[in-house]
């Protein structure tokens, strides 16, 4: 059983600074950590090989600081790990990111499974785990919180999407996106410490990828551009409602149908 | 523009994806297997070869923009029933297409019925509903649903293509996205059409602390997820002219990786933590009997009654229902306090909601300093007049 987990490093707070000139955001210096809905993946991934035995392996996209979270899911227990860091690859959006860890999946050979965290704290997006599966042509399911049976050839999964629930199953090789309910983490173990560390790290650059066109990546490969960033609108305002009760009822009633609670 | 690409180092030239093709747009060559423009991108030969050698591909940036005309709604059915994010992507798209011209049309996939339901999206003012309907389609597959509404894109060539921000919206967007090798924002808050049919996106990252405003500018289709009660519902048109179009699907177009083995409605009970509106009865609120006129509110809203800590300890409501810190900690979309007067103890759990509404007769209470809509009045009179106008709303629909 060979299963790759994709995880990403995200800022340690929601609250980043914005590259005025590109618009895009600053990454550098801000504190970091592992993008907890990708604990769970990563935790689903060491129980999986547990039971059926192989090897975990934990991809990433990112700068080289990336060896931080690397080292702890090593001390989670992960067998090995490749970080795909490549100054071009800075300003990739969901194609050029997604496409870049499915050039990295090649890399390694494909896997039986591929586990993804449902989204990231940062981009929120919830699409790259999808956009990766469509790159290697892979049967998905997202929004997994319950593997409800796995063996050698094939998984079985429960989704939740929203108003129904569903049990898919499918042959590997496949992709699941996990939501954080499926389990919990276990913390890194500091009796793994030691070896976490002497243990060696794969940086790839984009020349080892299977497919270097160069225009596939970052920036230039990514076909959305984020023309300005903002703060959010602030919150409702400081109002008092004049007038008759029944009037105040009334503005009330507008200001609920205009926000659509109704 | 190359739609598939092959993988020659795989490609033992078996020829099964030439036998396969439903569109004989595929050859064999001096160079290899070759695609020519019969191809519509269905996917059979992908899922064919047994190599794995075929690749869906198009080269970024090089879209000539004026082929990619018209605004393409997904209309996603839930449980056999349109869901209602779609008439209000319809809504948008309507709006949209005014400023350039364009015409609205949808693309539903599904199991039986699912003809009957394109049916009801006519009214709305779309030009024309493709629909694949096939058994194959009864549940959620994200492979075979992309491919069909893959197949819908490659045909009628959208310059955007709208999706429910749902479970099964944001699952088969990307798929779709990556397929066309363009862009994809998810969670737009709002949208705007440029003179050059740009689509504006913008939508919040960052947990909402930073809204990014995003173009598409060098691909096509422009494909933008929106949640739903976002938008503004569409509205009926006087004289609708539009029409259903059955498409072709195709017994290799159901095939899926995936096969559903149980399917069920969930019974959700929320907490308060999750709900999205709340409605707080506090001691202004007298009697049991007023305890449920307050809750009847709640429910019209769509949310859940909660108490403070007095209506709880007089046995009104139970734990589970309390706000405040020996309570629970909440952050609504939406609070409306009746009767509160707003104790520290309360207010420190509940005032990161985004809209705060107080009602109370006593304009010194403590809970119009938080609060950002005041009605300083008797809610006896405030909250009947509101469930009345709510209620003859709804039934005006």
């Amino acid at each position: 059983m060979k299963i790759i987990v994709c995880m990403k490093q995200v800022p340690l707070s929601s609250k980043v600074e914005i590259d005025e000139e590109t618009g895009n955001l600053k990454r550098m210096g801000a504190a970091t950590r592992t993008n907890p809905f990708d604990l769970f993946a990563l935790e689903c991934a060491l129980r999986i090989r547990e039971q059926l035995g192989g090897t975990v392996t934990v991809l990433t996209m990112g700068p080289e600081q990336a060896e931080s979270m690397i080292r702890d899911a090593y001390m989670m227990g992960a067998d090995d790990a490749v970080i795909l860091s490549d100054r071009k690859f800075a300003g990739s959006d969901v194609l050029a990111t997604s496409y870049t860890l499915s050039q990295g999946i090649r890399m390694l050979g494909g896997a039986d499974l591929i586990i993804c965290g449902r989204q990231t704290t940062d981009g929120d997006t919830a699409q790259i785990g999808p956009a990766i599966a469509e790159h290697l042509h892979l049967p998905h399911a997202a929004w997994v919180n319950e593997i409800t049976d796995v063996s050698s050839t094939h998984i079985q999964v429960r989704q939740d999407l929203a108003s129904v629930f569903q049990i898919s199953e499918m042959a590997y090789p496949c992709l699941i996106t996990v939501d954080k309910d499926i389990c919990v983490p276990r913390l890194p173990s500091y009796r793994r410490k030691v070896e976490a560390a002497m243990k060696p790290i794969r940086t790839v650059s984009c020349q080892d990828l299977p497919d270097p066109d160069m225009t596939r990546f970052g920036l230039v490969g990514s076909p959305t551009t984020v023309e300005r960033i903002f703060p959010p609108p602030t919150g409702a305002g400081n109002i008092t409602l004049e007038g008759t009760a029944i009037e105040k009822a009334s503005q009330l009633f507008d200001l609920l149908a205009a926000a659509k609670y109704f | 523009m190359e739609l598939l690409k092959f993988d020659m180092s795989r490609c033992d030239l078996c020829g099964q994806c030439i036998e396969k093709c439903p569109f004989g747009a595929l050859q064999m060559e001096k160079s290899g297997i070759t695609a020519n423009e019969k191809c519509r991108m269905c996917s059979v030969c992908v899922k064919t070869c047994p190599q794995r050698a075929i690749r869906f591909e198009q080269v970024a940036r090089s879209v000539d923009k004026d082929q990619w005309k018209g605004i393409l709604v997904y209309a996603e059915q839930e449980n056999g029933t349109i869901h209602p994010v779609v008439y209000e992507l319809i809504g948008e798209a309507r709006k949209l297409a005014a400023k350039v011209g364009y015409d609205v049309n949808c693309v539903m996939v599904g199991g039986a019925g699912t003809k009957e339901n394109a049916e009801k999206l006519l009214p709305y003012g779309v030009k024309e509903v493709f629909v694949y309907e096939h058994p194959g389609f009864e549940g959620f597959k994200a492979d075979c649903y992309s491919d069909a509404v893959a197949d819908c894109v490659s045909t009628i060539k959208p310059s955007v293509v709208l999706i429910g921000a749902t479970a099964c919206g944001r699952s088969m967007a990307p798929r779709l996205s990556t397929r066309f090798h363009t862009g994809l924002t998810a969670d737009c808050t709002e949208l705007r059409m440029k003179d050059n049919t740009d689509l504006v996106q913008v939508r919040p990252a960052f947990g909402g602390n930073i809204m990014a405003q995003i173009i598409i500018s060098d691909s096509r289709p422009q494909f933008a997820t929106v949640r739903y009660k976002v938008m503004d519902k569409a509205k009926k048109v006087s004289n609708p002219t539009g029409k259903v179009t059955i498409c072709n699907a195709t017994e290799l177009m159901v095939r899926s990786g995936i096969s559903i083995v149980e399917r069920a409605v969930i019974t959700r009970t929320k907490s308060i933590e999750e709900e999205d509106v709340l409605v707080v009865a506090g001691r202004g609120v007298k009697t049991a009997k007023d305890v449920e006129m307050v809750r009847e509110l709640a429910a019209l809203l769509g949310g859940q009654l909660c108490f403070t800590r007095p209506m709880v300890e007089n046995g009104f409501g139970d734990a589970a229902h309390q706000i405040g810190l020996s309570g629970r900690t909440v952050k609504p979309k939406l609070i409306i306090t009746c009767g509160v007067s707003g104790a520290v103890q309360f207010t420190a759990c509940m005032n990161t909601a985004q809209t705060i509404v107080a009602i109370n007769t006593d304009p010194e209470a403590q809970i119009f300093r938080i609060a950002h809509y005041r009605i300083v009045d008797d809610l006896y009179q405030v909250v009947p007049e509101l469930i009345a106008r709510i209620k003859a709303a709804k039934e005006a629909e």
